[in-house]
């Protein structure tokens, strides 16, 4: 494998129709045992993509019954212990289960090693090892559902969760055993791409996504244990009574709150950082244009990472901490709004000359620009300290984080998923119900959450079950609650579809050509549709970079049809 | 009644609001006008730079040195200025004038009582009008957060130490008081009225607001219910709240948690004020022995407060 090296500008591979019966990722082993078994990243990748997608599934299902509880004020379909337990473990599920391993365990172990020309990640067994590991963290987390379940809100607030039931012991320890799984993770992406990467493939010429995958690495390796500590100390207090959190004890709740956001805030980037790099390969391959401002959006990626360490304390403004911290806090949290400006601008700037090719994926990503652009301008407004201060724990928090971690990291999830779904299927999805489940799901988001800026910076506050008291000096709660619920809906039927027509798709969807994008990165150029077990047949010579889209012709051969230029259902 | 303000704030009710709001909308407006540039300009190339064909081969755009550079400048300088504003604003917000008239405040699950400096303790938030008014607060149990949107002020109670919030309000009219740190299952029923009255009518509200010295006993223990915020988790109708209702309780035979049975007598009642744990009624979590109620009330409050249950 290693002997033989194929320039990737000049023999154009991808002109060669695969043989049919090669046995590929998906056939070459069968049975549930090799899948249990496996150490192809690739499939590793699909098995955490299942995982997630039940977990989503979940999540999504308790969110809708947090709206529905909302619709009316009162009692609409659970009483208050049932509501507090129900958005509690939505948030769980969504941040710790799906949202934090998201990315990087999906697309980041499929991707990254076919990215960079390499036959696999560096340590194959660990990566297995860490969906197990993951695994046992999730059951763990049911573990806690079945004894009695958690009220506590996802952020573990002492001393309110050091009271509370042993349940919540269980969801710590989730967190942290889901925690080493991404440590595991983290370290495997940083060797890898360290070490394993092809020949010619220098760092100006490592995709987008591989940068933005890298910081994220970083931020794993280097934040995780922190919340690992936590829950440890968490666990020592309620068990040994030593007394760090919990003021009976002689313990400091906002010290929890330090520790707890020292891992939490960095655990942001970790989740919004990779989506951001499979923005830039949408807008690059999408717009057949190589992405402006390269080197500078490769750096922000790495800017952040380091940034986000050093701002954990904007979620403390009015907790007690000293307003001294306050204000050095405030002061960091703006230096990140730049490097995430440079790359919005770049990511537009990306289209100019171009050409726009509105498939489905690149409608995520221009959705991304529109719902993440309002994240940003809103995580300034709630950085200022005075200003945060009103809005500090309303609905205007909620609305703000759900643009950036709805609107920004699973947005982009679904970009790559309809992006990189012919390549890890062989088939393509509808196209046209595609479109209309991004439109629906745009409309619906923005529905359910643009309404809840206004409820929060109108003085709605969060993990509210009952509004039915607030209404005598605020009625606008009432229409904006049942908008917002209506909005979520909206949202449902439109994830809900991809669901159907992705199943429809692995079934009965027309086999993918190799190239249905033009793309110019290595997975489409280099590797068969779906990738055979080891990748590539002969170790790629990397001879360009990642968004040399003028080269395509002599990638595809001057007289492409169907494979890079087609209109995505075409046969090549 | 307050629906007036605008689409985003409610009006404004302290003297902090209007800086408050001008930065608020000073930042809403710049990102409006930045939001539109980035989308206007996004949808433009949509359609000007739309897929024609599929042998479309655009010529790759030199990296301007100067377009990326002004993308780092005009950002900082727009953040600088936002930061120093909020940093302005918010020394004011966190430094209470010197002169403040003082209230104490105590959050436990899931009420708010309110003791004045002449001992005067109240469940409503009275405060005079156009004068600084600086709550001292503490928490007897969990995190709470004292909240008054009309006053943008917000700041978190902790257990084991003083926080405080000050505002001078600038209208006569009635607020609401939220709780904005979970703390619960009545984590949204921890609410309280802010009313804000003149300083005469707030010094005749003191005035008359103290326990009458003729006031019978359980006359003295229904104005304790309220100020002790035993309201917050009993009823006095037969709603099951976070605890037991006291209609009807005295005399009655009571289940406990470990199977036991006791008759609700005077005895009884005293014991459950002053040792909560002791006997815990089948159903209910054990969560009064927080507030320490042995410590707030003496022996004539205690008194009082059994000769109001026995009436229900």
């Amino acid at each position: 494998m290693e002997s033989a090296t194929q320039p990737a500008g000049v023999a154009p591979q991808a002109a060669e129709a695969p043989p049919s019966g090669t046995p590929n990722y998906l056939t070459h082993e069968r049975g549930l045992w090799s899948w249990l078994t496996t150490r192809d990243h690739k499939r590793i990748g699909i098995l955490y993509a299942c995982s997630l997608a039940t977990f989503f599934l979940v999540g999504g299902v308790l969110a809708l019954l947090v709206r529905l509880e909302l619709l009316t004020p009162g009692e609409t379909i659970m009483g208050a212990d049932a509501y507090n337990q129900t958005f509690t473990l939505h948030a769980i599920v969504m941040v710790f289960l799906f949202l934090i391993p998201g990315i990087p365990a999906i697309f980041g172990n499929f991707v990254l090693p076919i990215h960079i020309g390499a036959v696999d990640v560096a340590f194959p067994r660990l990566n297995l090892a860490s969906w197990y590991v993951f695994m046992t963290g999730a059951a763990c987390a049911i573990g806690g559902i079945l004894v009695g379940g958690v009220d506590t809100g996802w952020t573990f607030y002492t001393p309110y969760s050091s009271q509370g039931t042993n349940a919540v012991l269980f969801m710590t320890t989730a967190v942290f055993i889901a925690g080493f799984a991404g440590i595991f993770t983290g370290i495997n992406f940083i060797v890898t791409v360290h070490k394993m990467r092809a020949p010619g493939m220098t760092w100006n010429r490592l995709p987008l996504f591989v940068w933005a995958i890298y910081a994220t690495a970083i931020v794993q390796v280097l934040a995780t244990p922190v919340i690992g500590i936590t829950m440890v100390l968490l666990f020592l207090e309620k068990f040994i009574q030593i007394g760090i959190f919990d003021p009976a004890l002689g313990g400091d709740p906002v010290l929890f709150q330090h520790f707890f956001w020292f891992y939490s805030h960095p655990a942001v980037y970790i989740m919004i950082l990779p989506a951001m790099g499979i923005i830039s390969e949408l807008m690059g391959t999408f717009s057949r244009q190589k992405v402006a401002g390269y080197t500078f959006i490769a750096l922000s990626s790495v800017a952040i990472a380091f940034l986000g360490f050093l701002v954990w304390g904007h979620h403390m403004f009015v907790s007690g901490q000293s307003p001294l911290s306050s204000i050095i806090f405030s002061m960091l949290t703006f230096l990140i709004g730049i490097p995430t400006g440079i790359k919005v601008f770049n990511w537009v700037t990306t289209m100019y000359r171009g050409s726009v090719w509105l498939q489905t994926p690149m409608l995520y990503a221009l959705m991304f620009l529109f719902l993440f652009t309002i994240g940003g301008f809103t995580g300034i407004m709630v950085g200022v300290l005075s200003v945060d201060v009103h809005l500090h724990d309303t609905y205007f928090i909620v609305a703000h984080f759900h643009y950036v971690m709805m609107g920004g990291t699973v947005i982009a999830l679904l970009g790559g998923l309809h992006y990189w779904w012919p390549k890890a299927t062989g088939k393509m999805y509808n196209e046209p119900a595609g479109k209309v489940a991004a439109a629906l799901i745009f409309v619906g988001f923005n529905l359910t959450f643009f309404t809840q800026f206004i409820l929060g910076s109108r003085g709605m506050p969060r993990r509210y079950y009952d509004y039915a008291d607030l209404l005598d000096r605020h009625p606008e709660f009432l229409g904006l609650h049942q908008a917002s619920t209506v909005g979520s809906w909206i949202l449902a039927l439109g994830l809900f579809l991809i669901l159907f027509y992705m199943l429809w798709s692995l079934f009965k969807g027309k086999p993918a050509p190799k190239n249905p994008w033009g793309a110019v990165t290595l997975e489409w150029t280099h590797t068969t549709t779906p990738p055979g077990p080891h990748n590539f047949d002969r170790t790629p010579l990397v001879t360009r970079g990642p968004y040399d889209f003028h080269l395509a012709d002599d990638v595809f051969g001057p007289l492409h049809t169907g494979d890079g230029a087609g209109d995505g259902t075409a046969q090549g | 009644m307050d629906d007036n303000g605008t689409l985003w704030l409610p009006e404004g009710a302290s003297t902090i609001a209007g800086e408050v709001d001008a930065l608020f909308y000073f930042i809403y407006w710049v990102s409006v006008i930045m939001f539109i540039g980035v989308i206007g300009t996004m949808g433009y190339f949509m359609v000007a730079y739309r897929r024609r064909s599929e042998a479309d081969r655009p010529t790759p755009i030199k990296e301007n040195k100067l377009v990326e550079a002004s993308w780092i400048v005009i950002p900082t300088i727009l953040v600088l200025i936002v930061f120093t504003w909020g940093f302005k604003s918010f020394i004011k917000l966190s430094v209470a004038p010197p002169n403040s008239y003082e209230i104490t405040v105590r959050a436990q699950k899931w009420a708010w009582v309110f003791e004045y400096p002449d001992g005067v303790i109240s469940n409503e938030l009275h405060v005079p009008v156009s004068r600084p008014v600086k709550l001292r607060m503490s928490s007897g149990d969990v995190l709470h957060s004292f909240f008054v949107p009309e006053f943008r002020v917000k700041h978190d109670i902790v257990p084991n130490r003083y926080t405080s919030v000050w505002f001078e309000a600038t209208r006569q009219d009635t607020f609401q008081v939220m709780c904005t740190e979970y703390c619960g299952t009545r984590h949204s029923y921890m609410l309280a009225l802010v009313i804000v009255q003149s300083q005469d009518e707030f010094n005749r509200w003191l005035q008359e607001s103290g326990i009458p010295e003729d006031a019978s006993p359980a006359e003295r223990g229904a104005l304790l219910y309220q100020q002790q915020a035993c309201n917050g988790c009993h009823s006095l109708d037969g709603t099951a709240m976070a605890a037991p209702s006291f209609q009807g309780l005295f005399g009655t035979e009571r289940t406990f948690e470990d199977g036991t049975t006791a008759t609700a007598d005077e005895n009884y009642l005293r014991e459950s004020i002053l040792q909560s744990s002791a006997k815990i009624v089948e159903g209910y979590p054990d969560i009064m022995a927080a507030q320490r109620y042995e410590d707030r009330l003496t022996s004539e409050e205690i008194d009082a407060l059994v000769a109001f249950i026995k009436e229900q």
